[in-house]
């Protein structure tokens, strides 16, 4: 049996290694994200943001993109074989589970790295709250990424896989969104941000994190069964 | 097989819905405050809770599958998803009804619990999309047990996460220490809120039966077409 950090380690490389190549999720990732920004500039028909709207439209967008990133996680694997290989490997399943999130948290930071200097530079008049956004960025991310792998997995294997993500994946990431917007709201509050109610939101965004975490490993060898 | 104890169980049920409403209409006061418009609070809490712990129940039913790799208990959770949905939606019209006669609206955004149950409420209206998108029958069942897993656990988070982003103006029923109600209306509440539970059970009893009855129907036709091949084990069949 292969040690689960070296089946984890492997899979993590096999999935970044096969996205620097063929950059199948990441560019239309940004590039969604960056198209979505214009797109509520002229919806709302503001040229700046604060506040609520700065928050909501960031992490509108972010899910929405991310929505797209879970949407391809699985389907090398469905395509080419992938899930049989996994089967037949003498490994532990949950490690399959564990490279995947981590592989959508690195698409998620990197979405992220790319979309929120974006907004900033489209939408904020200072940048002062990016700095503390960086921890609500992490811990969503990380909700999200267990969420979107659970749903990913099951959804790959299903007749209308496009459609059932965005559909599973949305009421279930609202919790993770009302903490997210929560904590961001007063980081972009206009005259510099403040930390009304942070560790509060922060500590529902680690709860999430964790009881999808734990709910994702224990069910995930069920999904791979066949 | 799952037909026994049906006709006893619909009887109890009609038998409690009637006693309850008797009470609702004839026995518990009127509202101080709110009027006749408050006895809505009878049919649309009790509701709200058989559909919450309904949708529990098909959580721990479909841990049950998941252990067991039993079929019957997949049919459970998803009849005891099917028939909560059905609870919520009337969970969602009456709750809207009682908001346009106490607040003025149809919808109030300010009100945790309606909020929250309207999120839990569209994440399992998703369990049938999400089911028959998946057509291998033992990929389904497995599927939709996770399913069921990951949305049971979803609904406590949810509802801590929506009542901490807004004031409170919901109607604490129960949380003054004496609790808040006289006792009357707290006889009422019970009694209706055991209709509803009978109610729930016995529906879902109804579909498992007519589930299985169907199931046994596909079995036998099939035993017709290949005579060798025939099993006569009576589950219910969700399809």
């Amino acid at each position: 049996m292969t040690p689960s950090r070296t089946a984890f380690a492997a899979i993590l490389a096999k999935d970044l290694r096969s996205e620097l190549r063929t950059l199948q999720s990441l560019p239309a990732m940004a590039l969604f994200a960056v198209t979505a920004f214009v797109i509520f500039r002229f919806g709302l028909d503001r040229t700046s943001l604060s506040g609520s709207l700065a928050s909501g439209v960031l992490w509108t967008t972010l899910l929405f993109a991310a929505v797209l990133g879970v949407n391809r996680l699985f389907v090398a694997e469905r395509e080419e074989g992938g899930f049989d290989a996994i089967r037949l490997a003498p490994i532990d399943r949950s490690a399959l589970f564990a490279a995947k999130v981590a592989a959508l948290l690195v698409y998620l930071g990197a979405l992220e790295l790319v979309a929120v200097p974006i907004f900033a530079v489209f939408f904020l008049d200072d940048g002062a709250g990016l700095g503390p956004l960086v921890a609500v960025l992490l811990l969503a991310d990380l909700g999200l990424a267990a969420t979107g792998t659970l749903i990913s997995s099951m959804a790959v294997n299903s007749r209308a896989r496009d459609l059932l993500v965005p559909l599973v994946l949305l009421p279930l990431a609202v919790p993770l969104m009302i903490a997210a917007t929560g904590a961001t709201e007063p980081l972009l509050a206009l005259g510099g941000p403040s930390y009304h109610r942070f560790g509060s939101w922060l500590i529902v965004l680690g709860l999430y994190d964790l009881i999808f975490g734990l709910i994702g490993y224990a069910v995930f060898d069920f999904l791979l069964e066949d | 097989m799952y037909g026994k104890g049906l006709k006893p169980l619909s009887i109890a049920a009609v038998a409690m819905l009637a006693l309850s409403l008797s009470l609702v209409f004839f026995y518990a006061p009127l509202d101080g405050d709110q009027g006749f418009i408050q006895k809505i609070f009878y049919l649309h809490v009790p509701l709200a809770i058989t559909a919450l712990v309904g949708f529990i129940a098909g959580g721990v039913f479909a841990v049950l599958h998941l252990r067991s790799g039993d079929r019957k208990w997949d049919a459970y959770s998803y009849v005891a998803i099917h028939i909560s949905v059905i609870f919520g939606v009337a969970v969602l019209i009456t709750g809207a009804i009682w908001a346009k006669a106490s607040w003025g609206h149809w919808w109030v955004w300010d009100e945790p619990t309606l909020v929250s149950f309207l999120i839990v409420f569209l994440l399992y209206a998703t369990y049938y999309p999400f089911r028959y998108a998946i057509e291998e029958r033992d990929r389904q069942a497995r599927y939709a047990s996770v399913f069921a897993v990951t949305a049971g656990a979803f609904v406590p988070l949810n509802f801590m996460a929506v009542r901490m982003a807004q004031s409170l103006v919901h109607p604490r029923t129960f949380a003054t220490a004496e609790g808040g109600m006289p006792g009357e209306m707290m006889l009422t509440f019970l009694c209706s809120l055991a209709a509803i539970g009978l109610l729930w059970t016995t529906l879902v009893k109804f579909e498992l039966t007519a589930k299985s009855a169907s199931g046994q129907v596909k079995r036998l036709r099939r035993a017709i077409d290949a005579p060798s091949s025939g099993t006569s084990r009576i589950a219910p069949e969700v399809s």
